[in-house]
């Protein structure tokens, strides 16, 4: 046990980037479920009107409110203390740890992509909303072609930002027996008693990863802000003549 | 008045004593006009006065506190609210009526997502459900005829004030109005690029088009005018024959004003 184990990493390297395929399968899952859910609670808080304000505020108050690790032991012990459960269709699904992380996070990372989402919504300058109105927009249209568009935008570093606290949030898997990175290199420690170099191989692979994913979403900001960026270009080429009678010139 | 009237047409746009309260402040006191088609009606006032306000109740941007909106002699539903306000009771219909109004804000609002050929597209597309083919074609004579051909493909990040101005006037165009609101056109824009709006609009009045123009530039609104009003502090003060308004004010507000705008 002298010395440092570089041998020891590398012998244990492919079961690590098995650990850190089952992470990323939860951040990202979780990360699209999250989006899915927090689309109509985070629209249902952007509301004017107080009682849809209402509804999603004591879901996204508990979420926020209690520790990860808390909703994780709350559903996968939870679930199984209610007989309806253990005898209902989905059972088989919600026994596995797997999915009960997965749940959790989902749930848990849309309460903050709701917020996330409602402060974007709110940023969109009113009078964005307000041209849409006077065309004769009515509020699904409004919706889908100038306020989530605009939304996304606004909301788009943050979201990035939940992401990665998802990536290291996803660490209390292995409280519940998963084999995520942090859970397999536990469990590699117990065989091989090495904690220093287990855990620091570990935390660069997670390095590793969320950098990936921030280079990710750099990329997505830029093609989303291509508005800002691109340098405008002249039409050159004739513009093309509508039949006549169409527009009277001036 | 014209002699649109002696012909029978009827009003285009009716608003009858139009009333808005903010809170206790009542800032229109009832408010009316009519407007025929081919009317250029110019709105002066004061800042503060009520015209955005005016304007904005017209297509409901604003709920009315009181008085009634009638377009094409189709009156808008409405139906009070907890607080007083005549809320729309028909979305559908003030979608429809939406649509044949347009509204020109004094910052533009175009959408900074879409090309300029996008926001003017947009309208026809999602509203009209025109084909795309058939909007963009559109979208580019119009931009064409606003001068704005060449920047079809620009974000609105990067034109100048003027040209967002005139790009918002096409998208408003785009949907074919009867009548077109106009609030203050002008007044986000820099003093050298006022004068190509001025320009457009003129044009559209050339066209005969009906208009309802909020401005502070004198010499435009009297010029353009078929009529004009003067708001002071939520109530009509003077309205009628531009030139007999600009060169023989009977209020002395008006007086007042015109000495201070006109100078
Ligand atoms: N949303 C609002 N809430 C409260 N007061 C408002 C609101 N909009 C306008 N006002 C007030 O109403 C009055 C008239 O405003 P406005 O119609 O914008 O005047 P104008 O366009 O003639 O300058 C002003 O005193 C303004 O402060
Ligand atoms: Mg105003």
């Amino acid at each position: 046990m002298d010395g440092f184990g570089w041998d020891i990493i590398l012998q244990s390297l492919p079961k690590l980037l098995e650990g850190l395929w089952v992470t990323a399968q939860l951040v990202l899952v979780s990360g699209l479920f999250g989006l899915l859910l927090a689309l109509p609670l985070g629209i249902a808080r952007s509301s004017p009107r107080p009682w849809v304000r209402a509804l999603p505020f004591g879901y996204i108050f508990f979420f926020r409110g209690t520790p990860l690790l808390v909703q994780l032991f709350l559903i996968y012990y939870g679930l199984a203390q209610f007989e309806a459960i253990r005898q209902g269709p989905l059972w088989y699904l919600l026994r596995e740890p797997y999915v009960c992380a997965l749940l959790t996070f989902s749930l848990h990372t849309a309460a903050y992509i709701a917020e996330i989402l409602r402060g974007a919504l709110q940023a969109v300058p009113p009078g964005e909303v307000e041209a849409a109105r006077a065309i004769g927009m009515g509020r699904w249209l409004t919706l889908r072609r100038v306020l989530l568009p605009r939304a996304a935008q606004i909301g788009l570093p943050a979201y990035g930002n939940e992401v990665i606290l998802m990536v290291k949030g996803s660490a209390l898997a292995s409280t519940i027996t998963l084999l995520d990175l942090t859970g397999m290199a536990r469990t590699l420690i117990a065989g091989n008693y090495r904690a220093v170099e287990m855990f620091l191989a570990a935390g660069v692979l997670y390095l590793i990863f969320n950098w990936v994913l921030q280079r990710l979403f750099r990329l997505a900001e830029r093609a989303m802000n291509r508005h800002l960026r691109e340098p405008p270009r002249l039409v050159q080429q004739p513009v093309p003549r509508v039949p006549s009678g169409l527009d009277p010139p001036l | 008045m014209t002699g649109r009237d002696a012909n029978g047409g009827a009003p285009m746009l009716s608003a009858r004593d139009i009333r808005k309260r903010f809170g206790e402040v009542e800032v229109l006191k009832g408010v009316s006009v009519d407007a025929h088609p081919g009317d250029v009606i110019t709105i002066l006032g004061a800042s503060g006065s009520g015209k955005s306000t005016f304007l904005r109740c017209l297509n409901f941007l604003e709920t009315p506190t009181g008085g009634s909106v009638m377009l094409h002699g189709e009156p808008i539903v409405t139906r009070p609210d907890g607080e007083g306000n005549h809320q729309p009771r028909d979305r559908r219909q003030l979608r429809r009526l939406r649509a044949r109004v347009g509204f020109v804000f004094q910052q533009f609002n175009l959408w900074p997502h879409m090309t300029v050929l996008g926001n003017v597209a947009e309208g026809p597309r999602q509203v009209l459900k025109t084909s795309r083919a058939e909007a963009e074609a559109r979208a580019l004579a119009l931009l064409e005829k606003v001068g704005l051909a060449e920047r079809a493909n620009f974000y609105p990040a990067h034109l100048s004030g003027g040209q967002q101005q005139r790009a918002a006037i096409a998208r408003t165009l785009a949907m074919d109005p009867e009548l077109i609101l106009f609030d203050e056109p002008t007044s986000a824009l820099d003093p050298e690029l006022v004068g190509e709006v001025l320009e457009v609009i003129r044009g559209l009045a050339r066209e005969g088009r009906t208009m309802l123009i909020v401005t502070h530039e004198m010499g435009f609104a009297r010029e353009v005018a078929t009529r004009t009003m003067f708001l002071h502090e939520g109530l009509v003060e003077e309205d009628g024959d531009p030139e007999a308004l600009f060169t023989q004010p009977e209020s002395e507000r008006l007086r007042q004003f015109l000495r201070r705008h006109l100078s």
